[in-house]
């Protein structure tokens, strides 16, 4: 199985959550490659909200095994979170943790109306009860790999790299 | 050469005892790392779970009223459990030595010290001991020792510098005062030649500066209005009263003739220069209050930063031990 197309998996996932969303609903994305993601369909759906990124390395659960990440960024939420409707957006879900995270943090910052989740790639291997709201596409990457969303020229583009976990 | 006692052996920081021999990259990834925590305290919540179920012992053997709040506020808001100990009314009044309090302590399940003692070094002995009783898992945060170092004080103080001036070696900076007994000069010092500041200048009079200045690449100024011209950065120090009793100095109104800043000398400065003060400041003494309530001073700034400095510190050190 070919490594699909980004630019094309983006299109179609603006496209499935085209119909759910309304000018007020706000995008978080996950860092980095969530960031990305979320900046572009904030372009393609219209949305007035400016797009929020959440750095989870405050929220991981392996803290304790690996100690703090090296590059950890601020989050920033430009929006009131309390009573939104917020999509998370990652590029690609796998065990469900960073998800998890992610929905702590949020929760630190107001009570948000709706929590939905968009991603371009579901490759499997949950490891907690999460499923994806919105996901362009289902992908296994060959053993010991993994894929990494790439920005180029202010394109996406899928690669992929040696497993490390 | 021996190991870095600061560093495990995977260079990581294992205890925060002196930023001198702390390397560039170290310092500079607390620094960075203290930025996502600055936004914190922004939100509605601002607690994260990072040292949940983690228990920090405030060990204050000399009194501190902001340094241990800072602190107590940091660890309070990566989650963890904070004991302060009042040593005033502890065992070691009733003659416990140091090591066996350490010891008591440990053995209450502590997970890191925050240390803060007159005597040079307590915070390195310590460390030391913990280690050499195979307690590896136990941190140190050295909150002053005697006049050897405050390593917070001078990483908030970097973090400052940083937040206004952006680049370290393009700067001129001054630090002024009692740098003699002073341990927030000396850690001020050397993380300022390791992140390569390349004009550091001590401006004190003659009794009240270390033999060795020099050599910790300062340049020496016994005229303050000489010593400021053109500088980016002003770090004044505290004097303590108790200076003024013996021969070092006359008077406090002669020493702030001399050596306090007043609004006419700081315009010797660059225009955009920055006055820094660690607290708590004698107005009238060492800064005139014109402009420790002027445009150009951080002061307040210095003590918030201090709160997300010290939970990078923290949070670098909680983590990974598992």
């Amino acid at each position: 199985m070919s490594l699909p197309d980004a630019e094309a998996l983006l299109a179609g996932l603006a496209e499935q959550m085209r119909p759910h969303v309304t000018p007020d609903t706000a995008l978080v994305g996950l860092h980095t490659g969530g960031v990305w993601v979320a900046q572009r369909l904030h372009a393609q759906l219209g949305l007035t909200q400016p797009p929020g990124a959440l750095d989870v390395s405050f929220y991981r659960d392996d803290y304790a095994q690996r100690g703090l990440a090296r590059d950890t960024r601020s989050s920033s939420l430009p929006f009131d979170v309390e009573g939104r409707h917020l999509v998370l957006v990652d590029d690609v879900l796998h065990t469900g943790r960073t998800v998890r995270a992610a929905l702590n943090e949020l929760f630190d910052y107001g009570r948000p109306q709706r929590v939905e989740l968009a991603v371009l790639i579901d490759r499997g291997g949950r490891q907690l009860p999460v499923a994806p709201t919105y996901c362009a596409t289902r992908y296994m990457p060959p053993d010991g790999q993994r894929v990494k969303l790439a920005q180029e020229d202010d394109r996406l583009l899928l690669r992929l790299a040696p497993d490390t976990e | 050469m021996a190991r870095n006692p600061q560093l495990n052996k995977h260079g990581e920081l294992q205890h925060l005892l002196t930023t001198e021999g702390l390397p560039r990259d170290v310092i500079t990834r607390i620094l960075d790392t203290a930025e996502p925590f600055a936004g914190v305290a922004e939100r509605e919540v601002k607690k994260v779970p990072l040292l949940r179920g983690k228990s920090v012992f405030n060990l204050f053997f000399e009194n501190s009223t902001r340094t241990r709040t800072t602190f107590e506020i940091a660890a309070k808001r990566l989650s963890a459990d904070v004991i302060n100990l009042n040593i005033a009314t502890s065992s070691t009044n009733k003659g416990e030595t140091l090591l066996d309090t350490v010891d008591n302590l440990a053995a209450m399940q502590a997970d890191m010290f925050v240390v803060r003692h007159a005597s040079s070094g307590a915070p390195y002995l310590i460390a030391q001991h913990l280690e050499a009783t195979g307690r590896d898992h136990i941190h140190v945060v050295n909150a002053g020792d005697g006049r050897h170092a405050h390593p917070t004080q001078g990483l908030l103080d970097m973090y400052t510098i940083r937040h206004y001036k952006r680049d370290f070696t393009q700067l001129s900076v001054a630090i002024v005062g009692d740098i003699l007994h002073s341990r927030v000069a000396r850690s001020q010092i050397h993380a300022l030649t390791t992140l390569g500041v390349p004009d550091l200048r001590a401006i004190a009079p003659k009794t009240l500066l270390p033999h060795d200045i020099e050599r910790l690449g300062c340049r020496v100024f016994n005229d303050m209005r000489e010593g400021l011209r053109d500088v980016d950065v002003v770090m004044m120090l505290r004097l303590q009263n108790e200076r003024m009793q013996g021969s070092l100095l006359p008077s406090a109104q002669e020493y702030f003739k001399f050596f306090g800043l007043t609004e006419d000398k700081l315009a010797l400065a660059r225009p955009d220069a920055i006055v820094l003060h660690p607290g708590p400041m004698n107005r009238g003494v060492e800064i005139d209050s014109a402009v420790a309530d002027g445009r150009q001073a951080v002061i307040l700034p210095q003590v918030t930063f201090g709160i997300a400095v010290r939970m990078a510190v923290m949070a670098m050190l909680g983590g990974g031990n598992a």
